[in-house]
């Protein structure tokens, strides 16, 4: 049988007063397993992303994450889930969610001194996290401002890592970078999930999360309306929006072929409630 | 015959004094797609405001010549220019909601641009602007709504519908889709083709990811800090790619988009 779960999440709601913006959704990870949540606008997926790490409370379900069941936490039980450091989150923005006055250095042994290390066993670790993401030494002393974008985003990953983390949610991680800058996250995404850590990664584009993930959940209207091994997912799609997804996300060798069958898919979604 | 020329068009940064482009070129016929695609920085933005003559302050067209449907437009006037643009020549851009007035219905925003550029009354430029809203598929009740009232796809529809109100005859798409959500750019994506086949409408299709551009154009510019890397048909671009800037766009996709895992005969 399949080893225990990181994340399990049950029949989770999330209501934004009256706007119930999750509606029952299930999802679970397994120890160095990538799984993928593809949503478009409002269709809840940073919602979900932002339960699962604490930012937004459920208003029914449960969440577990290795083991504990956090959905009901408080703010107390939350900081000490976080100190722990067992789930860490990546934003797409990564000017947004460095802190500018810090240095990097200072930005990475933050969460490792909240931990408790020792000063020297912390800054040793610095070290190896920038080793781990390629980054140059001489970067420690600059400011998230002195940074180029990849840079940032490196620095955003590294300190995800600094606490080795079970569960990392990435929330679009790559959207910002330009295309060198993608491959070298993703093939780092790669590494990481090899070593064994469980990865969530949101996008609203299928196409740029297909080649990374084992499993896809689709996410429509607050709803998980489907979900399986990419590979099925993609080659035998099931919901009328998840074929209109794959047949809208470009590609490099399908592009020219399917107008016609968008044109039929768009017009049921419409007829059957889906988006204007 | 050959709609729009642009022949080793050198940009010049006044400021920086430098090129931050150096020398593209490239000929688009009425109803033909063009492509380019770069990251930001590549000169592919300021190509496009070098067509439109809307470089930004400081730049200048220090060598080659653009020309459109046979007229170099080297020295035009500012009031030449004005009566170009959009009747020779048009755009549209990435953030749609910032080329609206937000106080004003955007039905009467297309109907002003109709009456300014085809000189129509205002019963008929409100006629012209329902039957542009029904050429890019939206219905005639967009007519009466305000800017904040639209989702960004319609907002680009509305743009795009503004764009060809005085019959262009070239398009330029200038990462005009790439705010979208991946099923609302492939509505926009799908317009622009359907507006091609339709009216012989010449597209400049520009974006950071090779595969839009693969999806709409003939021929295919890579562009990397101001030079083009590689140029020609998008199949050769796509299966016998030269510049290793080119490979790496591929291997994106090939590697870790749905290029991979898609099967070939599900597509077919």
């Amino acid at each position: 049988m399949s080893p225990e779960p990181v994340l399990a999440v049950t029949d989770l709601h999330v209501h934004y007063r009256r706007v119930h913006a999750l509606r029952g959704a299930d999802l679970t990870v397994a120890p160095g397993e990538t799984v993928g949540v593809i949503g478009e606008t409002g269709s809840g997926k940073s919602t979900l992303a932002r339960a699962i790490v604490g930012l937004v409370r459920p208003s029914a379900g449960r969440i577990t994450i290795a083991g504990q069941e956090v959905a009901g936490l408080r703010g107390g039980g939350w900081r000490a889930l976080r100190r722990r450091g067992v789930v860490q989150y990546v934003f797409q923005d990564p000017l947004r969610s460095l802190d500018p006055d810090l240095t990097v250095e200072e930005s990475l042994l933050e969460p490792l001194l909240i931990q408790g290390r020792p000063r020297r066993a912390a800054a040793e670790r610095v070290r190896e996290l920038l080793e781990r993401v390629r980054l140059d030494e001489d970067l420690l002393g600059r400011l998230p401002g002195e940074l180029s974008g990849g840079q940032r985003q490196r620095v955003t990953i590294a300190r995800a890592l600094a606490t080795e983390p079970r569960l990392v949610i990435l929330d679009e991680p790559v959207s910002a970078l330009d295309a060198a800058n993608r491959v070298r996250a993703l093939e780092f995404f790669q590494e990481l999930r090899d070593a064994g850590t469980a990865l969530v990664f949101i996008s609203h584009d299928l196409g740029s999360v297909a080649g990374v993930a084992d499993r896809i959940a689709v996410l429509f209207q607050g709803e998980i309306v489907e979900e399986g091994p990419t590979r099925e997912v993609v080659n035998a799609p099931r919901h009328a929006y998840t074929r209109l997804l794959i047949g809208s996300a470009p590609t490099l060798r399908s592009a020219r072929v399917a107008r016609a069958e968008r044109e039929e898919l768009r017009e049921l979604l419409r007829t059957n409630g889906g988006p204007a | 015959m050959t709609l729009l020329s642009l022949r080793d068009v050198r940009i010049h940064d006044g400021v920086g004094d430098r090129d931050v482009v150096h020398g593209i070129s490239f000929e688009l016929a009425p109803g033909a797609a063009v492509g380019i695609v770069g990251e930001s920085g590549s000169g592919k933005t300021l190509t496009c405001r070098a067509v439109l003559g809307i470089l930004p302050e400081h730049f200048t067209v220090a060598g080659g010549t653009v020309s459109l449907e046979g007229r170099d437009l080297a020295g035009l006037s500012a009031n030449e220019w004005t009566a170009l643009r959009g009747s020779t020549v048009a755009a549209v851009f990435q953030d749609p909601a910032s080329y609206l007035n937000p106080s004003l219905k955007v039905g009467n925003q297309i109907a002003e641009v109709v009456r300014v550029k085809t000189g129509l009354g205002r019963r008929a430029a409100k006629d012209r602007a329902l039957e542009l809203l029904d050429s890019v598929r939206l219905p005639a009740r967009v007519y009466g709504l305000y800017p904040h009232e639209l989702s960004g796809g319609m907002l680009q529809r509305v743009l795009i519908a503004t764009a060809i109100a005085a019959d262009p005859r070239v398009l330029i798409a200038d990462e005009a889709t790439t705010a979208l959500d991946v099923t609302v750019q492939a509505e926009i994506l799908d317009l622009l083709a359907d507006l091609r086949d339709r009216t012989g409408l010449a597209l400049v299709v520009v974006s950071h990811d090779l595969a839009v551009v693969a999806q709409l154009c003939d021929e295919v510019l890579v562009l990397r800090a101001g030079e083009t890397v590689e140029q020609g048909p998008v199949e050769q671009i796509l299966y016998e790619p030269r510049h290793e800037y080119t490979r790496l766009l591929i291997a994106e996709h090939a590697r870790y988009g749905l290029d991979r895992v898609l099967e070939l005969e599900h597509v077919a």
